[in-house]
């Protein structure tokens, strides 16, 4: 079994979120990076217990990111997978990203493409249903629970309401979420090991975007908080009712 | 011809979904094209009522197979409905399925993509829709640079608009390629309103002391007919389940009022948050870092101040 992992670089979650260039473009002055929390704590971990499992699996780690990506890339290799592969390009247009992983996903004929829900920076929530799509593949979005039996799996997923299991053939590319692994912190053994493990830098295939950001605005901060008498629940009633109109 | 992809959850058509319409028929003005609905599956609703929120026409492939999500089924039916009417923009709601469906549906279609879109484009020179970024931290302004473009449009932030006009309805009569997936078990949450859809929320966080304590909170809710969240320490030790985590690694929401209840308000839980419309903390700790978001604050004990809040509330609807 083949199993491929689609990491991206994010900023900590505590990153302070600011713009330079005219708001044209992030600062990451002091930006601590870290591995996207949705691709780090539920597919990666994921893969690497379907590996534990099954130790003929193969875990191949696949990121679209510039040399400085390459921290987060043995980060996750500490962590598990067998080998990485860095498509050297940045871009925030996401069907680029996903030409780009598509391409590795046919090349390894992967029976399981894993992504994160979503990335914690641009919140497209794209990479994984447009790979579907081009791969033509199905997709189980928001999975938070996996079983394999031979070629069929079994996978629970968040819907509007509720969650519902499908059975689905592999090869299949899942979203993964909350559920799916317990997040894992990499041992010295993990460290030590993910230094000689492969870290194939590929140079990207030619792929238009398709879209391109013009500004960032910072929301306008609220305006300060009204405090309510704790004594005087009837107030805060009054002032949802009348005021903020919400009740 | 703007295209609006409506879905649908135990066969109702969703308020998001509305919203979707209503947002769709303001960019078709826009644009001055036409602006039609289309609908997969069998639905309860009348869809000429669709025409309330905007559409002019509806386009129905009435099968029961389109009930449940299957990503490569719906967006190859979908891409396919946009090239028969000429759709230049296809627009979804960014919940469940609008998420999962929407970039498989631009890839099929070679269109640009934004998903979380907060408002309508500016089309005065070329198509930039502005989306939420680094979990609603802050706002980007995407170029669109494709003929065809496809938005899903974030739930909460695009009122339905009242038309007071009915769509014509045609019934699609084309075949349905073989299911992708099988769904073999279903699991409602019976009797809950879903977070995503929710223009109430009460929230609860490590303050409350233990899962024993969430009556108070489950009263508040019912007094208001709200929704159940909480924060991520709180599922995380599994006092409540995990699809109730509000959050930057949980879910995100932006309802008109959402009540923390012993929640600090650390970064990473107001990336969750920050786009409800009016927040209101209740913490014993006047230093909470999450008063500093709210619009109003009540600094006192929860086991006190909330079952206050919620007789407050009942008084309230008994006399009005």
């Amino acid at each position: 079994m083949k199993i491929l992992v689609c990491i991206s670089k994010t900023p900590d979650t505590t990153a302070k979120i600011a713009f330079t260039e005219g708001n044209t473009k992030f600062d990451e002055n002091g930006v601590q990076w870290i591995i996207n929390p949705f691709d780090e704590w539920y597919a990666l971990v994921k893969a690497i217990e379907l590996k534990e499992k099954d130790p003929s699996a193969i875990i191949h780690l696949v990121t679209v990111g510039t040399a400085d990506a390459e921290p987060i890339i043995r980060k996750a290799l500490a962590l598990g997978g067998d080998e990485a592969i860095r498509i050297n390009s940045n871009s925030n247009d996401s069907f680029y990203v996903a030409k780009q992983i598509a391409t590795i996903a046919k090349e390894g004929s992967y029976d399981i493409i894993f992504t994160g829900k979503e990335t914690i920076d641009y919140n497209s929530a794209s990479i994984g249903s447009m790979l579907s799509a081009i791969l033509d593949l199905p997709l189980v979005s928001l999975a938070n629970q996996l079983d394999l039996n031979g070629n069929t799996a079994t996978v629970r997923r968040e819907i509007e309401g509720g969650e519902e299991t499908c059975e689905v053939n592999l090869p299949v590319v899942i979203s993964c979420q909350k559920g799916m692994a317990e997040q894992r912190i990499p041992n010295m053994r993990g460290i030590m090991a993910a230094r000689s493990k492969p870290l194939k830098v590929l140079e990207p295939i030619e792929a238009s975007a398709t879209t391109s950001i013009k500004k960032f605005d910072i929301p306008v901060a609220k305006s300060g908080v009204k405090l309510v008498d704790p004594a005087n629940m009837d107030e805060l009633v009054r002032l949802l009712k009348e005021e903020a109109k919400v009740i | 011809m703007v295209l609006v992809y409506i879905d649908q959850a135990d066969q109702q058509i969703k308020k998001s979904s509305l919203e979707a319409m209503s947002y769709g028929a303001a960019l078709a003005k826009q644009l001055g094209c036409d602006v039609a609905a289309l609908v997969l599956g069998t639905v309860q609703d009348n869809l000429a009522e669709l025409g309330k929120s905007g559409a002019q026409k509806v386009y129905h492939l009435k099968n029961e197979t389109l009930n449940s999500l299957d990503v490569k089924l719906h967006s190859t039916l979908i891409a396919n409905a946009a090239k028969n009417v000429n759709a230049t923009v296809v627009v979804f709601a960014n919940n469940i399925n609008g998420k999962a469906i929407a970039p498989a549906v631009s890839v099929k279609l070679e269109a640009g993509l934004v998903t979380g879109a907060s408002s309508l484009p500016n089309t005065e020179n070329g198509f930039v829709v502005t989306k939420t970024v680094f979990s609603g931290k802050a706002f980007a302004s995407i170029q669109i640079e494709t003929p065809i473009k496809v938005i899903a449009i974030n739930q909460n932030s695009f009122g339905v608009v009242a038309y007071d006009t009915s769509a014509t309805v045609e019934e699609l009569n084309i075949p349905i390629p073989t299911a992708s997936i099988k769904i073999t078990k279903l699991e409602k949450v019976e009797g809950e309103i879903p977070l995503t859809e929710a223009s109430l929320v009460v929230s609860g966080g490590r303050g409350l002391k233990g899962p024993e304590n969430w009556g108070i909170l489950l009263d508040l809710a019912k007094s208001l007919g709200a929704a159940t969240a909480c924060s991520r320490p709180v599922s995380d030790t599994d006092w409540r389940p995990h699809h109730e985590h509000v959050g930057q690694t949980g879910i995100q929401i932006a309802p008109n009022l959402y009540i923390a209840i012993g929640i600090s308000g650390a970064i990473q839980h107001l990336a969750g948050v920050n786009r409800s419309k009016t927040i209101v903390v209740i913490n014993k700790d006047p230093e909470a870092p999450f008063f500093k978001a709210a619009d109003y604050g009540v600094v006192g004990d929860a086991f006190e101040v909330v079952p206050a809040l919620t007789s407050a509330i009942l008084k309230m609807k008994s006399t009005a």
